[in-house]
């Protein structure tokens, strides 16, 4: 090994740390500019100003913008993510449970997203100009075009309300048996499969496409190499950077882009936890679930930059 | 005893985007006997590589086999199953690729992907595979041949990715080697070197070949019978010597009188008196990256370079890729200011930045890329590329602009009409036409020429030549010529500067050339041109070839 991979690994973690710290800024900016007073909201229209005031006061809301980012920050940076103003709980509480589930479902989709996505990429690209390329291509258009609670109401008509096979709604807590999860995760996942698998499917067929075209790939035929040899030895590992980073980008929409799979399904995940917590102007749950997204997503693209670059052999000695 | 191959009436046909069907290759028929290296040359288009690689039963995608057929040790490859053709491949028929660069994945290690032949057809164990790619680096010159596969193709230089290249083909004990244009990217030192290679390894092998090439010299090298060809048909088909010295086909004479090189004789210039030359570099000093706490530049190119061009006449300057070269004529265009130095144009002191020079300095100087197709903009008519100097530098509009533009045209011998079409519409030798043009539309002193006729064919390249002659006898211009190959330069200039590692090796007249040469490199450097002649390889001192 040289001394440059981990020296490159390191500046994107330090990229990523700086992000972060832009990005909390920008969320406490945000949440700073919501419209309405946290205080007013909470007592209510018949609230006295001096009631209002006082619990201002009390909630720390009087201090400069600045002073509230700087200690806010420093409850983060020891895992204290604030108490809810709207029912007084420790946000981590509120958020734990909620979080494991988004996790759960995210897991159990990216589980089935990435190795179907990456198979129907490659092979699209195997087979590029063919009748088998054309139907996956126009079946992803199709599926690309229409929106996802679309295609979740109908999810929900077709296998709930008029086949029975699967319930409308999905209460992630109590699961008994393998075949009552499957049951409960089988609309959100089949869902969010056709969200997610779509771009992962024609950034993996373009980069193979790419590579497939490239001399060294018509070298190999010329070798005699199988087609499968051609595409899993010689094309694959050149297409694994961009690959790579347009599953990171797929999934990390798995974190904080599922809110509508979430509503429709009734499924408990953090996505509808943070738009409730905006109806109530719950700041510091509103804050906490923006920073968990950004650090789900800055840990997806870290990783596959960090694979990028470990798969580059002119980085690899 | 029976031919290896017997092509008979073969026909390619590729099929456009719009869908069009065009014939490639009409109706191409000769043989290869065992043991024999036959080439196939012709300028680009002629389909030379296509015919080689059907030999392999491949075409490259658009393309199909359409009719003939192609047979090798008695069997039809054309008629061959996939599966079949695949246990063919990297055994019977190897294929030595035009860019090695190219053609090994970044991602491997050299040495797996020489044995790959050998792991793909399970012609013998790996232990043995590797014993034998160790012996072919061996017998093809390569340094260190016990740990060189263990390296990345990126660690290693160009040619040696060459040689290496034909190990990979060598590997498998093919009956066939194709080598498709094996040394067209390479210096002519580094050539000589690769050429030496492939014919020792061959002979000793016994093996039979197909050259394709565009070089005349290259190919007499190496070949024993040259196939013509011109769009897809066999122009004429011969021995070696009876090509090269009586050629029956009026293609065949063009090709060769392309490539004799002709002395650039001239009467005396009576300018060359004059005592201020209209461009003058003195002591440059230029390089890449930010600059040291020496003021120099993290990587230095240029060191230290001077040159001197008398008005009206020709500077040639030569060396191998690496050499600076091109380097001097961006240091000199101010598209790379120099870290020291100066530039003068008609003995005035020009700006080190081309962005801090005045409009004018900049019209008297015009620079002349190395590739058409990059240098003009793909989505622009021709006449909108050409008319922009006009509009910038003499501020023409209208009727006016036009009138210029035809003019423009008319002088680089392209038609009218060309002027509403786009890059991508016109040949080769139409775009470097079209990018002189532009140059010219500023009404400049001197030319700076960074290898245009480089990527041309020698007929192409020969008359772009004759071009650059005509106008500077109708414009008084001044060159300075960028080039790594001789004959080029010897055509075009009356001095011709050597360089070598961002130094000035020897300046020469060019009528001296090649044998007035002092310096060793230079001697070296000219001894590498291939002639057109069987025997110059091996009459090639050893020592030449050794150091290169």
């Amino acid at each position: 090994m040289n001394s440059q991979i981990p020296r490159l690994v390191l500046g994107r973690l330090g990229v990523a740390a700086i992000t972060l710290l832009i990005v909390s800024a920008v969320v406490f900016g945000a949440t700073q500019m919501l419209p309405g007073d946290v205080a007013e909201i909470l007592l209510g229209q018949a609230a006295t100003p001096e009631a209002v005031a006082g619990l201002r006061q009390a909630m720390h809301l009087d201090q400069p913008a600045l002073v509230q980012y700087a200690s806010w920050l420093w409850g983060l940076a020891q895992g204290d993510l604030g108490t809810s103003y709207a029912n007084s709980m420790p946000v981590a509480d509120l958020i734990g449970g909620r979080l494991l589930n988004t996790l759960r479902l995210g897991a159990v989709t990216a589980a089935l997203a990435v190795p179907l996505a990456l198979t129907l990429g490659i092979t699209s690209a195997m087979y590029r100009g063919t009748l088998y390329d054309r139907i996956v291509s126009t079946c992803i258009i199709g599926v690309i075009s229409v929106p996802e609670f679309m295609i979740a109401t109908l999810a929900v008509l077709i296998f709930a309300v008029w086949l029975k096979w699967l319930p409308a709604l999905s209460f992630g807590n109590d699961v008994q048996s393998i075949g009552e999860m499957l049951r409960i995760f089988a609309m959100p996942v089949i869902t969010l499969l056709c969200v997610i698998c779509a771009q992962m499917i024609r950034m993996t067929r373009a980069a193979m496409i790419s590579v497939l075209d490239s001399p060294y790939v018509e070298m190999a035929l010329l070798k005699g190499a199988s087609r499968p040899r051609m595409v899993l030895r010689h094309a694959l590992p050149n297409a694994v950077g961009p690959i790579v980073n347009a599953v990171a980008l797929s999934l990390s929409y798995l974190v904080g882009g599922v809110i509508i799979v979430e509503t429709v399904f009734n499924y408990p995940g953090i996505a509808r936890l943070m738009v409730d917590s905006v109806a109530t102007r719950d700041l510091p749950l509103i804050q906490s679930c923006a920073m968990i997204f950004c650090i789900g997503y800055l840990v997806l693209i870290t990783l596959a930059d960090v694979i990028a670059i470990l798969s580059n052999p002119r980085l690899r000695k | 005893m029976p031919n290896l191959v017997e092509i008979r009436d073969l026909q390619v046909k590729a099929t456009t985007d719009a869908g069009n069907i065009i014939p490639i290759i009409k109706g191409v028929s000769f043989d290869i006997a065992p043991g024999e290296i036959v080439a196939l040359i012709g300028e680009s288009g002629s389909g030379k590589t296509t015919i080689a690689l059907t030999l392999m039963g491949h075409t490259r995608s658009g393309c199909e086999i359409s009719g003939g057929s192609v047979s090798l040790a008695g069997r039809d490859v054309v008629q061959m199953t996939a599966r079949q053709r695949q246990a063919m491949r990297g055994t019977e028929v190897a294929y030595v690729p035009q860019s090695a660069a190219a053609a090994f994945n970044p991602a491997l290690r050299l040495i797996d992907q020489v044995i790959e032949v050998a792991r793909i057809h399970r012609t013998m164990p790996m232990p043995q595979a590797r014993a034998k790619a160790v012996e072919l680096f061996r017998a093809l010159a390569l340094p260190d041949p016990e740990n060189i596969g263990q390296r990345y193709p990126h660690q290693v230089s160009g040619g040696q990715l060459q040689r290496l290249s034909a190990a990979m083909a060598l590997i498998g004990d093919p009956k066939l080697v194709i080598f498709d244009e094996p040394t067209t990217a390479l210096d002519v030192t580094t050539q000589i070197e690769v050429l030496r290679a492939f014919k020792s390894v061959m002979k000793a092998g016994g093996m039979a070949g197909v050259y394709v090439s565009h070089d005349l010299a290259v190919v007499a090298q190496i070949a024993d019978r040259i196939v013509v060809l011109k769009g897809g048909v066999v122009q004429e088909i011969g021995p070696t010597e009876a090509i090269l010295h009586r050629p029956a086909h009026p293609y065949t004479r063009e090709l060769l009188s392309a490539f004799e090189p002709v002395a650039y004789a001239r009467a005396a210039q009576p300018e060359a008196a004059a005592r201020v030359p209209i461009l003058e570099v003195a002591n440059v000093i230029a390089g890449y990256g930010p600059l040291g706490p020496d003021r120099m530049p993290h990587k230095l190119v240029l060191k230290d370079v001077s040159c001197r061009l008398a008005k009206g006449s020709n500077l040639g300057v030569i060396g191998e890729s690496g050499s600076g070269k091109s380097t001097l004529a961006r240091a000199i265009a101010g598209l790379l200011p120099p870290a020291s130095g100066k530039v003068l144009l008609n003995g005035e002191l020009l700006e080190p930045a081309a962005a801090a020079r005045s409009k004018e300095d900049l019209r008297r100087l015009q620079i002349v890329f190395q590739l058409a197709d990059t240098a003009l903009n793909p989505a622009r008519p021709i006449g909108d590329i050409l008319g922009r100097p006009l509009t910038f530098y003499h501020g023409l509009k209208g009727a006016a602009k036009q009138d210029r533009i035809t003019q423009l045209l008319d002088m680089v011998r392209l038609p009218k009409a060309i002027a509403h079409r786009l890059p991508g519409e016109l040949s080769g030798g139409q775009k470097q036409r079209v990018n002189l043009a532009r140059a010219l539309a500023a009404n400049p002193e001197v030319i700076l020429c960074d290898e245009i006729t480089s990527a041309l064919d020698t007929v192409v390249a020969a008359a772009v030549i004759e071009l650059l002659k005509e106008l500077q006898r109708e414009l008084d211009l001044s060159y300075v010529f960028i080039s790594h190959d001789l004959s080029t330069v010897q055509a075009i200039c009356d001095e011709v500067m050597v360089m070598n590692g961002g130094e000035t090796v020897e300046t020469l007249r060019a009528d001296s050339l090649p044998h007035g040469a002092r310096h060793p490199y230079s001697q070296l450097l000219f001894a590498s041109v291939p002639q057109l002649d069987t025997g110059w390889l091996d009459g090639v001192p050893l020592r030449v070839a050794k150091s290169a």
